[in-house]
């Protein structure tokens, strides 16, 4: 398999997964809760229906609000499609180290607020303004795991850092452990769970991320969401990534090698929704101004790592 | 013609031609008083401007790609008795002349259409081509006094500028502030030039660079920072700005936010990278710690603004900050001997000037535009701008995006590098700036997304939405010239953000000369894609980014086209079943920032909320009272006053004494003086 066809694998990969990631933990979570709870391919139906269905539009929605699905679902996709999930090699993953991944979901992040505010409701803008609050301290938080392994592995790229990290040079480190708890704080923030936000409220008050797409419906909405668990999909994907990249198929490896490095890829996924869905059915939502003191904690764990690794590494 | 092949063009022509373009802009200046009045008098000494400025950003891109050019300044006839001018080009002066002079090219252009709303064009015609031709003069001066003259003149006609609408309190205010904040500041820089010259009074650059300073070089690092500090707008000097840029007519504060403050830049550049010779390493600690505390606070100022001219003159603090925290960087680096590492910051600040220069101006015409269609800058006051005015909309979207460093536009490419810089300062022999700089990482990252969310703001009150007011409703789109300027400006941020490596290989004689490296050829990557210090370390490709960006999100529109329902039906908003009818139901500009206010702002500027609901069974309002604090203003620049005006008080007794006391002082004062000249030699 050549560098291209397992980039073009990952991007079909990543589309069809995501869903199935969501209806995993759904599952997950209903059982954990003593019920019995939908399929795992309900997202797929949900999906399925929700593009049969017809979209209304409020009356003053402007083209920003009709194209900005598109535009969160096409950045999310391609900053999935860099992460290495089962294969390392990917064609473009030169085109983009993880400083960009995470600014693309900037990028997506910027649009869905905008779509928050286009319609001009209250709900809207409750959703919007909290979402870039809280991206104002989650994204430094990120920025600085960033800074801390791409320290370690001397490179930015997540093919180098993963190449590394799966190497024999890095043992346990107070530096990573750090940076690691504040990426699961930052991932449980950005992908809107408990106790940050719930993804399954439509309680007025307490909504985030589901307040920003309250005026969306049909074709628009299935892209959201499916934009949504990409996101989920890429965060799990970028924790395997960085620090846990056992079992990953170097580029060009055999046919073995890749279906090893997908069961792998497959039970971390699993393994890492199943500890989300415990961490979120073993703890209450918290207040909205509370979270700043949550993510606040990422952030300062993530400058807590970088400066002990910055001061710690002896000039070359 | 043999005589103009490409390599006989020499430095001396090139050298010339700038001379003539400021020279014309000077005469444009003078034509400016004579027609001004008339019709067309504005259209054409704008036009013209658009042409020289173009002109002169052709010439100084020839001089900055073309090998060898840029050796020596040419002597004009004209000058001070103790010097010569001199003027000429090098590639720092190249660089920033291009920067300055292809922004200020497309902003005259918009001026083509958006001057003819003046109500008194000759308060700002003429001053226009004189504040141009202020600021190419800083940039192309090889000797202190030319620079120094370049930079009053640019001072003086920007101060014109902005009390060139000096009817309001407020803007006369401004104007005031500005005029001191600006003398303040020319005096720093001219006694940092004296330090420089040494004790022989050389005051060419040329002399500057060969003697050692006079004094402690560090003197001269304060100097700078405060002279150029001051004019680019540091905290705490940054006072004057949010005052001065929304108080000139929009296609001025566009050139003073975008452009003034990057010849600041410039001058700082000048003095501390190339005259004051070699480095100490704790310099970077000061420009480091300001930067930072610069770009923080600069965007947590802007959040607090409702006023859309004032968010974005205080969100050219930040960047600001942005800008002096690679140049920070790059002096810790060259310092140290890591010269590969110090021009990828340098680079990076100068590349983000660029892009600063781009976004900041297109956003500013874009705020210029909808003053222009609404009568108002207050964003309490706007919403629902995108229908009426789209492509203005576009265009400033766009503006939003790349300021919010998102990619694939061109200000993401210049942060991407400032972190590559920082992840290289483990490199660092001390261990100060490795403490140092993660935190500085931190801030940058925190401001940038502070910045995001500003822009959401920004746009989303003003464009998005629901009118708030009456002529938010009945605004029409904005003439043609000022669309074509700003979707110029726009598709320049995009092509900046695509392919960066034309930018940052054009820099290259920038870092050679400043920092005695340079990166990389990026035209050597495949693919377009930019890797400055090694592809195996870090890359980015922008182009291919954006590609893929395209190409998914169309698939998914056919995709969702072929498979999906096509109807639509327009509806009421649905709102959770409570749609209100009332536009003042929706979320402002105050309300978006209340979260970050309450998360940042308690503590950086006092802000203190206070809900004062009626008793049960009152039937009255209940009112939320909001007390914030300039804190910078209050702690620094009251007490000044304070002390100005006490003193003031106190010495008025002066102003009514007789002839004969008065002759008394003078003679006291000149015993005073020679005593004092006796003493010291």
């Amino acid at each position: 398999m050549h560098g291209w066809q397992s980039q073009l694998a990952q991007l079909v990969l990543v589309l069809l997964l995501a869903p199935l990631l969501s209806g995993v933990t759904r599952k997950i979570r209903s059982r954990l809760l003593r019920r019995r709870g939908p399929s795992v391919f309900q997202p797929y139906r949900d999906l399925l229906k929700l593009i049969r269905k017809e979209a209304v539009v409020a009356d003053n929605a402007s083209w920003l609000f009709r194209i900005a699905p598109y535009v969160i679902f096409a950045t999310t996709w391609v900053a999935a499609a860099l992460v290495p999930t089962f294969a390392a090699g990917l064609t473009f993953s030169a085109a983009a180290d993880v400083i960009v991944i995470v600014a693309l979901l900037g990028t997506a992040r910027f649009f869905l607020a905008l779509a928050g505010l286009d319609v001009g409701t209250s709900f809207g803008g409750i959703g919007s303004s909290r979402e870039m609050m809280f991206a104002s301290l989650a994204e430094p938080a990120m920025l600085l795991v960033v800074f801390t392994v791409a320290l370690f592995a001397g490179s930015t790229q997540l093919s180098s850092i993963s190449a590394f990290m799966a190497g024999p040079d890095v043992g346990l480190n107070i530096s990573l452990a750090l940076s690691l708890i504040a990426l699961v704080i930052v991932a449980v923030a950005e992908n809107a769970r408990i106790p940050v936000d719930n993804p399954a409220t439509h309680l007025e008050l307490t909504m985030v991320h589901e307040a920003m797409i309250l005026e969306y419906s049909g074709r628009h909405l299935a892209v959201i969401e499916a934009a949504a668990s990409l996101k989920l999909l890429l965060y799990l994907s970028l924790i395997a990534c960085m620090f846990t990249p056992w079992g990953t198929t170097l580029a060009g490896g055999e046919t073995v090698a890749y279906a090893i490095g997908l069961g792998a890829y497959a039970l971390k996924l699993l393994a890492f929704g199943f500890g989300l869905v415990v961490f979120e059915t073993a703890i209450a939502k918290m207040r909205v101004f509370r979270v700043p003191e949550f993510l606040g904690m990422a952030l300062m764990l993530g400058l807590l790592g970088a400066i002990l690794l910055f001061v710690s590494r002896v000039s070359q | 013609m043999p005589g103009l092949s490409i390599t006989n063009v020499t430095p001396f022509l090139l050298n010339q031609l700038a001379a003539c373009g400021v020279g014309l802009l000077l005469l444009l200046a003078a034509l400016g008083i004579l027609v001004s009045r008339r019709a067309y008098g504005s259209r054409v000494i704008y036009g013209s401007c658009a042409l020289v400025c173009s002109a002169l950003a052709g010439v100084a891109l020839y001089a900055l790609l073309a090998p060898g050019s840029g050796a020596a300044a040419i002597e004009l006839p004209i000058g001070l008795p103790l010097g010569r001018t001199r003027v000429g080009f090098d590639a720092l002066s190249a660089a920033f002349v291009v920067i300055v002079n292809l922004t200020t090219a497309i902003v005259s252009a918009y001026a083509i259409g958006y001057g003819t709303h003046a109500s008194e064009p000759q308060r700002v015609v003429p001053f226009y081509p004189a504040f141009i031709a202020g600021m190419n003069l800083v940039l192309l001066a090889q000797d202190a006094f030319s620079f120094l003259v370049g930079w009053e003149f640019m001072s003086l006609a920007s101060w014109a500028l902005v009390v060139s609408e000096d009817r309001s309190a407020s803007n006369r205010r401004a104007g005031l502030v500005y005029l001191i904040m600006a003398t303040g500041g020319a005096l720093t820089l001219l006694l940092a030039f004296g330090v420089l010259a040494g004790p022989e009074g050389g005051y060419s650059f040329d002399t500057m660079r060969q003697t050692a300073a006079f004094g402690p070089a560090a003197i001269v690092l304060v100097l700078a920072l405060l002279g150029a500090g001051s004019k680019a707008g540091l905290v705490p000097l940054h006072a004057w700005l949010p005052l001065a840029h929304p108080a000139a007519p929009s296609h001025v504060s566009a050139l003073m936010s975008g452009v003034m403050t990057k010849v600041a830049v410039y001058g700082f550049i000048r003095i501390v990278f190339d005259l004051s010779g070699p480095p100490s390493w704790w310099w970077s600690i000061p420009v480091l710690i300001v930067a930072a505390v610069t770009a923080l606070l600069g965007v947590l100022y802007a959040l607090m603004e409702h006023d859309l001219k004032r968010l974005l003159a205080y969100h050219t603090v930040e960047n600001i900050g942005i800008i002096f925290i690679g140049l920070g960087l790059a002096l810790a680096f060259e310092a140290s001997g890591l010269a590969v590492a110090a021009a990828l910051a340098l680079i990076a600040a100068i590349f983000h000037v660029f892009n600063h220069s781009l976004f900041k101006s297109l956003l500013f015409l874009g705020a210029g535009a909808v003053l222009s269609a609404t009568g108002e800058r207050d964003m309490e006051r706007l919403g629902g701008l995108i229908h009426r005015m789209p492509v203005t909309a576009f265009a400033f979207l766009v503006g939003c995006i790349a300021i919010s460093a998102l990619p694939p536009f061109n200000g993401f490419v210049s942060e991407w590098l400032t972190f590559q810089a920082i992840l290289l300062s483990p490199q660092l022999p001390q261990w100060i700036p490795r403490l140092l700089v993660p935190a500085v990482g931190a801030t940058l990252a925190c401001s940038a997304a502070l910045a995001a969310a500003c822009f959401v703001k920004a746009f989303g009150s003003t464009f998005l939405g629901r009118a708030r007011a009456p002529a938010a409703g009945a605004a029409t789109e904005t003439d043609r010239w000022s669309l074509s300027a700003m979707l110029l400006l726009a598709a320049l941020c995009l092509g900046a953000g695509v392919v960066p490596g034309f930018v940052i290989d054009s820099l290259a004689g920038v870092s050679e000369s400043m920092v005695g490296a340079q990166l990389a050829v990026q035209g050597d990557q495949p693919w377009l894609r930019i890797a400055p210090i090694d592809p195996a370390r870090s890359a980015y490709n922008g182009l291919l980014v954006f590609v893929m960006i395209v190409i998914a999100a169309v698939l998914t529109a056919m995709i969702v086209r072929r498979f999906a329902s096509h109807s639509l039906r327009r509806s009421h908003a649905w709102d959770c079943g409570f749609p209100d009818a009332s536009p003042a139901t929706q979320y402002s500009s105050s309300s978006f920032a209340q979260p970050i206010r309450r998360v940042f702002g308690s503590a950086v500027f006092r802000a203190r909320e206070r809900v004062a609901m009626p008793k049960p069974g009152d039937t009255g309002t209940a009112k939320l009272r909001l007390d914030i604090h300039d804190t910078v203003w209050e702690a620094l620049y009251d007490p000044v006053i304070r002390f100005v005006n006490m003193a003031a008080d106190r010495l008025n007794g002066i102003q009514f004494l007789t002839i004969r006391k008065y002759l008394t002082l003078v003679f006291a004062a000149l015993v005073l003086l020679l005593v004092i000249i006796g003493a010291w030699r």
